[in-house]
């Protein structure tokens, strides 16, 4: 009787303690966050920069917004995958054709997951690489113009979740489909999924010089879900690591249906192995059609070319190049930890995270510890290749990243917390309540070599009460906690962009001093660029109007302009002769069904408007660029479709060029 | 100015004291960091005359620096404290009077000038020179030909003329132009005293 009292009691003053620590964060108890120690550690004064860049994806907006940590200030949204009129992108001449795909223009897409690329493994802050989910697509952003500077659409994909993380030296940029769909893409009864429908997992070549991407090889494996992915890294480099879902290949009521298997599979892939045989002329070149677009900082103007071949790798026959590692429950992240030995499955449905040692994987394929095989390709005993579990870590496991001193962090969903545990023990060390839901998280460079394990950024799903209220819809949120101790601490909570899906971080001082101040005059290249005001013309092609005009403070060159009739597609192709660092001009006229433009000192953009009303309309300049700023207008006459008005451009009254 | 600063963050200082919740235990932390922030704020970043940028084109104040027959004016620009002003965005026009202008003053007058308690007359004589507008000397012959005035900082108007040997603005003569990034220097021999 004694010894169950004693039990009792302790157990009672245990699950006192417990759910002591649990309250950590909570309303009542939120002044221990907000002390003033967190405070200071978050605050960047008054013209001060901050430590490290946050590139955080906007998820369904499309978009990725930049950031700076650890005060998580918003600097700059950067259009990607979604039009966005601020910038004019999508809504300008020059960046239509970035959002051309083989299903035309698109203006949206969904942004997941950004990625910097890698040089012998460790963030060299040159490109970042992000997915578009929706319509597959892969874009590259320029890091020193901030720009998104090549897009290109992913043939034979649905939904490109696995997406779009980079090799160890950006060899590779690697794109894997969610959805399998029949390949070739065929009408057929959709219940005839199983076995017929495929999974591509795309490598796309990345050119060292100047990034450019071309995708070298589509492995077409087995109609499971890809879901997401890895690189190797060290001893590993070379191979490709993708968790998978839905091995059960239902095509209905998924929540179930693919929730029957005890386990799916991480698919490892030697890509250097697929890479060599592809080389010496393995694969078949098969038809296709897909979207390629480059931006130009010379033309200042994006190209689309359709491509219409892709070299297909069938599995079966590359064999020793790809296998299966059981992980329990539909695994969802796939990370491998800085020296590239563990690989982390986090079963979204269990109740321990699976570590899959590297190493034991090699001595499992040398000794053929194999339990069968799917579709040809080898099932690894599960056994063989687990370096262990962390056993009861929290609910709906989903990503991990690793802070260099030996530790992982892992988000669970369910029990909306961070989890810190100890690579090799696998024991819990510390976990923090997140507010609510927490998806990804982010250390900068915690998916490489070398990760800068300073903070831990989660993104959540679920904001709720965490802000003022706006209404049914609210803004989602990121919390930024300091991981420099044993104990996790919450610094800072702040509201994102759309959806903040993932997140790259990366030393401010790896990107900063390239980061572009203005694009030269002289070298623009710009088909309907003009270097100075005497340049300036008004030319009409039948019934196309090409304005040749600049803009300086605080005027734009010709700013009367007579001649155009109702009916005429009218070009305002328009330079920003400045040539002084965040001096951009804008430009935007009445009635045009466009977006205003907004010039960066030195670039040419055009928009289109198609008068149709007779009149006398204005244009004015969009960005308060000086102080003269609002005389910095101009009229266009309109005369009926036919009039003898001829055509004329002046600037105070006199040509363009007169003294 | 510095003390009116001073008794802000005194203020503030207080305002957090009397505010600081009744949690016994936070207080002292509270009032820390709050001694902390209050003399963080008086701090006070330089203005836009000192952001780095060796990329841009040179503005008016980088310009002026670079060559040594304006260093009475860059003299006068540091004495008036009118640096910001003179690399803001604007637009720019500005007068220069090269070192010679200065000598021509009845002596002791630039001396004079550049005294502390002079430093608001200074500031006049410089916007003098100064036209919140963008003029290049093809302007300027435009300005000269349809006899529109130069309104100038300083509130005064300058006259501007084309004679047979060149243009010239208040009754000196523009010795040279030179475009900057924020507008136009235009290089004069005279230092344009406002009437007055």
């Amino acid at each position: 009787m004694k010894t169950i009292f004693k039990s009792l009691f302790a157990i009672t003053v245990l699950s006192m303690v417990l759910s002591s620590c649990g309250n950590g964060g909570s309303k009542k108890g939120s002044q221990g966050a907000l002390s003033s120690s967190a405070a200071e550690k978050v605050y960047v004064a008054p013209g001060e920069h901050d430590e490290f860049y946050a590139f955080i994806s906007g998820g369904f907006s499309g978009q990725l917004a930049v950031y700076g940590l650890p005060s998580g200030r918003l600097f700059k949204v950067i259009p990607v995958f979604s039009v966005d009129a601020e910038k004019a992108y999508g809504f300008n001449e020059e960046t239509k054709p970035m959002l051309n795909t083989s299903h035309g223009f698109i203006p949206w897409d969904d942004s997941h997951h950004p990625d910097i690329s890698q040089t012998a493994g460790e963030l060299d802050g040159r490109y970042l690489f992000i997915n578009g989910n929706n319509t597959p697509r892969i874009a590259k952003i320029d890091l020193t113009t901030f720009e998104t500077t090549e897009i290109i659409e992913i043939p034979n994909s649905a939904g490109n979740h696995s997406s779009s993380f980079v090799t160890e030296n950006t060899e590779y940029v690697v794109a894997g489909t969610r959805f399998s769909v029949p390949y070739p893409q065929k009408d057929m009864p959709i219940d005839e999924y199983k076995g017929n429908f495929k999974g591509a997992l795309t490598f796309i070549k990345v050119d060292p010089k100047d990034g450019g991407m071309d995708i070298k090889f589509q492995i077409m494996m087995p109609g499971f879900n890809y879901d997401l992915s890895h690189p190797g890294r060290g001893a590993s480099h070379g191979w490709f690591f993708f968790t998978t879902y839905n091995t059960e290949e239902a095509n209905s009521l998924l929540e179930v249906n693919a929730s029957q298997n005890d386990k799916d599979f991480i698919a490892a892939i030697n890509w250097k192995k697929i890479e060599e045989y592809v080389n010496n002329g393995g694969g078949t070149k098969a038809p296709t059609n897909y979207a390629h677009n480059v931006y130009s900082d010379e033309t200042h103007s994006a190209t689309s070319t359709m491509k219409n071949e892709v070299v297909i790798v069938n599995p079966s026959d590359v064999p020793g190049a790809i296998y299966f590692m059981p992980t329990p429950k539909s695994p969802h992240g796939c990370d491998v930890d800085p020296s590239g030995e563990y690989i982390v499955g986090s079963g979204k449905l269990a109740a321990e995270l699976t570590i899959h040692s590297f190493s034991k994987m090699v001595k499992a394929i040398e000794e053929k510890k194999f339990d069968g095989d799917a579709y040809g390709i080898p099932i690894i005993q599960y056994e063989a290749t687990l370096a262990g579990t962390v056993k009861q870590p929290g609910l709906g496991p989903l990503h991990t990243e690793f802070d260099g001193e030996g530790n992982a962090y892992t988000t669970f969903f369910i029990s909306s917390e961070v989890v810190k545990w100890k690579l090799g023990t696998w024991e819990v060390i510390d976990r923090k309540p997140t507010y609510y839901s927490v998806g990804h998280l982010m250390i900068p460079g915690g998916n490489s070599r070398k990760p800068f394990g300073k903070y831990v950024l989660a993104m959540n799903k679920i904001t709720k009460d965490r802000y003022l209220a706006t209404g049914p819809e609210v803004t989602q949120s990121a919390q930024l906690y300091d991981i420099s101790g044993e104990k996790m601490e919450l610094l800072l909570d702040f509201p994102t962009i759309g959806e903040p899906h993932y997140a790259a971080g990366c030393p401010a001082s790896l990107i900063e001093a390239n980061s572009k101040k203005i694009y030269k005059l002289e070298e623009n290249k710009h088909e309907f660029a003009i270097k100075s005001e005497a340049e300036a013309k008004v030319v009409r092609k039948g019934n196309e109007v090409h304005i040749y005009m600049t803009m300086i403070r605080s005027h734009f060159a010709p700013d009367n302009i007579e001649g155009v009739q109702v009916g005429d597609k009218v070009y305002f192709h328009v330079t920003n002769l400045e040539q002084d660092y965040d001096v951009p001009h804008g430009i935007a006229m009445i009635g045009a069904n466009t977006s205003e433009l907004l010039i960066m000192p030195g670039q040419t953009e055009t928009f289109v408007w198609e008068p149709k009303q007779v009149g006398v309309w204005p244009f004015y300049c969009t960005d308060f660029c000086s102080a003269l700023h609002q005389e910095m207008q101009g009229y266009v006459r309109v005369s009926p479709k036919g009039s003898n008005v001829p055509l004329s451009f002046t600037l105070d009254g006199d040509a363009v060029d007169a003294e | 100015m510095k003390k009116i600063k001073l008794i802000l963050s005194l203020l503030t200082l207080i305002t957090l004291f009397i505010t600081s919740c009744g949690n016994g235990e936070k207080k002292q932390e509270v009032s820390d960091s709050a001694v902390q922030n209050a003399t963080e704020v008086t701090v006070e970043g330089q203005g836009q005359s000192a952001v780095s940028d060796d990329v841009s084109a040179a503005n008016a104040l980088q310009v002026a620096k670079s060559i040594e027959d304006f260093s009475t004016l860059v003299a006068a620009i540091e004495a008036a404290g009118v640096e910001d002003a003179v690399v803001n965005v604007g637009p720019l026009t500005i007068f220069a009077p090269v070192n010679s202008a200065f000598d021509k003053l009845p002596e002791g007058t630039v001396a004079n000038l550049l005294l502390p308690e002079n430093k608001s007359q200074l500031a006049f004589i410089l916007t003098n020179h100064v036209a919140p507008a963008n003029y290049p000397d093809s302007q300027l012959a435009k300005e000269a030909k349809k006899g529109r005035k130069l309104y100038m900082a300083s509130g005064k108007y300058l006259v501007v003329e084309e004679k047979e040997d060149g243009l010239y603005v208040g009754g000196t003569k523009i010795l040279k132009t030179v475009q900057v990034s924020n507008g136009w220097i235009h290089v004069i021999d005279n230092v344009l005293v406002p009437a007055e």
